[in-house]
């Protein structure tokens, strides 16, 4: 006779909340069903945990489609070494909090070769340390199926981007030749060697995430609040000065203000905004209206159209 | 704004999106959506104007578009079609390769639009917009009205279970605003639709490029349409529920994180379900009862069609992933032999007696399929055919299993009742399906091979014709009636000549 869920074991109980609206349970509903779907047919996946908002919403996502039960996959963090201080102590504390499998890796070519952003230039500097190292820690696990927090509305090549986006061995994209996905009915059938990538969040918005970090009370890292923090101004981004790794350029000069990040990656290539929204609501009422989207404080993106596709397709995520 | 049913330009609708609204409170679900029709009519023109006069464009958005755009068009307006031809063989060919996702709202409700190719090589691509959408947006250029793939592309949609339209003579700018054209092309595709099945049909002239009675009515320079402006008619369209019908669950997984849980996890496909129900699990027909609905939020009391639940049974079953769990009364189809509809999407087409690997929901199970008739897109009837179906062939086919098969009729159930083939040769998605029924159940005048001479043929007057197609008792026996419409002279000529005969 099976007992009910209340007699098993269960860390992190969760707590009761007001029902979600609608929209954002249809979201939450198909991306569970992606989880468990690909969890059920793969013999070896992981989830690339970013340590960002879309990363906390994904793996709180993951926690709610197996629960009763853990996560049944590692979440692999692509570290670079060039994050935010304050973003791996929120991984660190979340991988205990939640008793996570959790697997760092750091490309350790680019580390003897000290390949850092400021020497190298933001895009080789991204194909070492991210797409490299990617590939590199994928390669080494063996994983079959990889989760991604990625949305079709961040960028229009992502917008072209199937739910299994299906890889060749050596990690490629083929855009021009996506397998059809009809309905929800997933072709997870691979030869040895290739593998898929997932996305359970593709049909979020940035909004979409915002309002279910609200109503879910998920944690985030603290950088996504405004607060008075040291910054320089370079390239017309404004980067954190927190880092003992930044050097001052000549003329440049550290300011302090009330900044906040949208998004989050490697401190010298992320851009933060001027805001005085220091809570989820703040943030919020911020973002719906917004004018310019979240990307625009990513280097990474900035350096021409079609930028995004060129990095997908040799494996960046 | 109201939309009503004329018989003046002012509307082309026949039935209007607002009726159904009317009656039930407005739908606030997100719409999905996909435009379709043949290449350059413009959908993704009218997307990114869409995108652009609900202000879903931003800043920094803008100023890509601007650069990129190079302003080469007459009018001096952005190409928004770049907004949607994020990949950079799009936008060399300035064709759409793959469907793109995108999202924007109104005051009134969201919206998920899929912009899909016209281009006929990626026809596959529009049928993965077409499978998730209840709404097609349908281009037609009004300088050439529509063509071969304009009617495949809403054959697909209608196959595929969309059943509101809007048909969308774009380009009006370039032919002086027409109103003849307009009427023309309209009243044809009306007439096309309703051999489909589809009654809901909203016709809009527009200008994708200027905004013309997308977002903005074109007072000034169509005065004479007095009809809906698409994101009117956007709003007012409903989405589908699939809570009527019986419960039904695909079983995704067995959850069993310690030896004194076992949970079933999937995605409610079909109806409700509650503690206390009894169930029977498919194929294998053993009956139990649901104990408990486990979801991260507590247990619940309850669980709809959509939900994603955990589902926990009072007693020790055997039950696997792909099995279906559903309620006892009102169960699904279980046998070996089944009739389908599907769309060949690969450039191998579906070889006849291959075995393929069959998916729908969380079961895939090997299967021979066997096609019987294709349907030819310039007539709108289906051929007896045999052979295989080559890409983009839309047939129907039987199909063969070699274990007990679990499914409703595509028409009862839009997620039981589809599938997908996979070539077990190169593992890819060769068709999309939908089941039509069991084999060896086929009642009425369907019983045996599907022949045309077994058609019932109506010549009508024209008027009359339209009138019966846009009945549901027509809707539903589509397949089983030809109507071939004549004037009144030619009617009665018909009939004096049946006189004669007998
Ligand atoms: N004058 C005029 N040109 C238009 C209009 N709508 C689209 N076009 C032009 O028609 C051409 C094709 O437009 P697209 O939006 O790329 O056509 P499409 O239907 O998306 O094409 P595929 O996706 O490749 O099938 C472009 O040059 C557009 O600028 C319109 O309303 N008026
Ligand atoms: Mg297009």
């Amino acid at each position: 006779m099976p007992l009910s869920v209340q007699e098993t074991e269960i860390k992190n109980p969760p707590v009761s909340r007001p029902p979600l609206d609608p929209h954002l349970k249809a979201l939450e509903n198909e991306a569970i069903h992606i989880f468990r779907e690909v969890a059920a047919e793969f013999e070896n996946p992981v989830m690339l945990y970013s340590i960002g908002k879309d990363s906390s919403v994904l793996l709180h996502l993951a926690r709610k489609a197996f629960f009763p039960g853990r996560v049944p996959f590692p979440l692999l963090h692509v570290d670079t070494t060039w994050k935010f201080k304050e973003m791996i102590a929120f991984r660190d504390k979340v991988a205990e909090d939640y008793d996570l499998d959790l697997v760092v890796h750091s490309n350790v070519r680019g580390r003897q070769e000290n390949i850092t952003p400021f020497t190298h230039g933001s895009s080789f500097y991204t194909d070492v340390m991210k797409t490299e190292a990617l590939r590199q820690a994928l390669d080494a696990g063996g994983y079959d199926a990889a989760f991604g927090g990625a949305r079709r509305d961040e960028e229009a090549s992502r917008a072209k981007e199937r739910i299994y986006s299906f890889r060749t061995p050596d990690h490629k994209w083929d855009p021009r030749n996506q397998r059809p996905e009809l309905w929800n009915v997933y072709n997870g059938m691979i030869r040895k060697g290739e593998s898929v990538r997932a996305f359970p969040l593709s049909n979020w918005t940035e909004v979409d995430i915002w309002r279910y970090i609200q109503a879910e009370n998920i944690p985030l890292v603290p950088l996504y609040y405004a607060a008075e923090r040291p910054y320089v101004e370079r390239d017309g981004m404004m980067i954190l000065a927190e880092d003992e790794r930044l050097e001052l350029l000549p003329g440049e000069e550290i300011k302090h203000g009330s900044i906040r990040f949208r998004t989050l990656g490697c401190f010298p290539l992320t851009g933060a905004i001027r805001s005085t929204a220091s809570n989820l609501e703040e943030v919020i009422a911020e973002l719906e209206i917004a004018t310019v989207s979240e990307r625009q404080g990513r280097a990474i993106d900035r350096d021409q159209s079609g930028s995004m596709e060129k990095k997908k397709r040799e494996g960046y995520f | 704004m109201s939309v009503t049913a004329t018989s003046t330009a002012a509307s082309a609708t026949i039935l209007p999106f607002a009726e159904s609204a009317a009656k039930i409170t407005r739908d606030v679900r997100p719409l999905r959506l996909i435009t379709c029709g043949s290449v350059d009519d413009g959908k993704s023109t009218l997307i990114g104007r869409l995108l652009w006069d609900t202000k879903a464009v931003k800043e920094d958005q803008a100023v890509t578009l601007a650069r990129d755009s190079g302003g080469q068009n007459d009018l001096g307006l952005p190409d928004f079609a770049l907004l949607l031809d994020g990949l950079q063989a799009e936008r060399e060919q300035g064709i759409t390769i793959d469907v793109a996702y995108r999202y924007f709202s109104t005051e009134k409700r969201s919206f998920i639009v899929a912009d899909t190719p016209g281009h006929e090589q990626y026809t596959r691509n529009m049928a993965t917009g077409a499978s998730t959408a209840d709404l097609a947006i349908l281009l037609a250029d009004a300088r050439v009205g529509l063509l071969e793939q304009t009617r495949r592309h809403a054959t697909i949609a209608s196959l595929m279970g969309i059943r509101q339209f809007v048909l969308a003579v774009n380009k009006f700018d370039l032919v002086n605003y027409d109103r003849e054209i307009f009427d023309r092309i309209s009243h044809e595709f009306r007439e096309f639709a309703l051999s489909l099945g589809v009654r809901q049909i909203t016709a809009i002239p527009m200008s994708a490029l200027k905004g013309e009675n997308v977002v903005y009515p074109a007072t000034s320079t169509m005065p004479w349409y007095e009809g809906p402006t698409l994101v009117d008619a956007l709003e007012l369209a409903t989405t589908r529920s699939t809570q009527t019908g019986g419960f039904r669950l695909p079983v995704q997984r067995v959850s069993r994180p310690g030896e004194s849980f076992r949970g079933y996890q999937g995605t409610v496909a079909g109806g409700s379900i509650k503690p206390g129900d009894s169930v029977v699990i498919l194929p294998s027909g053993t009956i139990a009862n649901v104990k408990q609905i486990v979801t991260f939020d507590l247990v619940r009391n309850a669980a709809v069609a959509g939900d994603a639940i955990t589902l926990v049974l009072d007693r020790q079953v055997d039950v696997a992933r792909g099995d279906v769990i559903a309620s006892l009364d009102g169960q699904p189809m279980t046998g070996v032999s089944f009739e389908a509809q599907m769309v060949a999407l690969q450039p191998g087409g579906i070889e006849p007696g291959k075995r393929y690997w069959l998916k729908s929901g969380s079961r895939r199970q090997r299967v021979a399929v066997e096609p019987i008739s294709q349907l030819d897109l310039q007539s709108g009837s289906w051929a007896p055919h045999a052979s295989g179906l080559d890409m983009n062939a839309i047939g129907k086919v039987r199909l063969s299993f070699e274990e007990q098969a679990v499914f409703d009729t595509y028409e009862q159930n839009r997620s039981t009742g589809a599938f997908i083939l996979i070539d077990p040769d190169t593992l890819n998605t060769v068709a999309g399906g939908m089941i039509t029924a069991k084999r060896g159940e086929l009642g009425g005048i369907r019983r045996g091979e599907p022949v045309q001479g077994d058609r019932v043929i109506l010549s009508l007057p024209a008027d009359l014709a339209e009138l019966l197609m846009a009945t549901d008792a027509f809707a539903a026996r589509r397949d089983d009636v030809d109507i071939r419409r004549v004037s009144g002279a030619e009617a009665a000529q018909i009939l004096t000549s049946g006189d004669k005969d007998r």
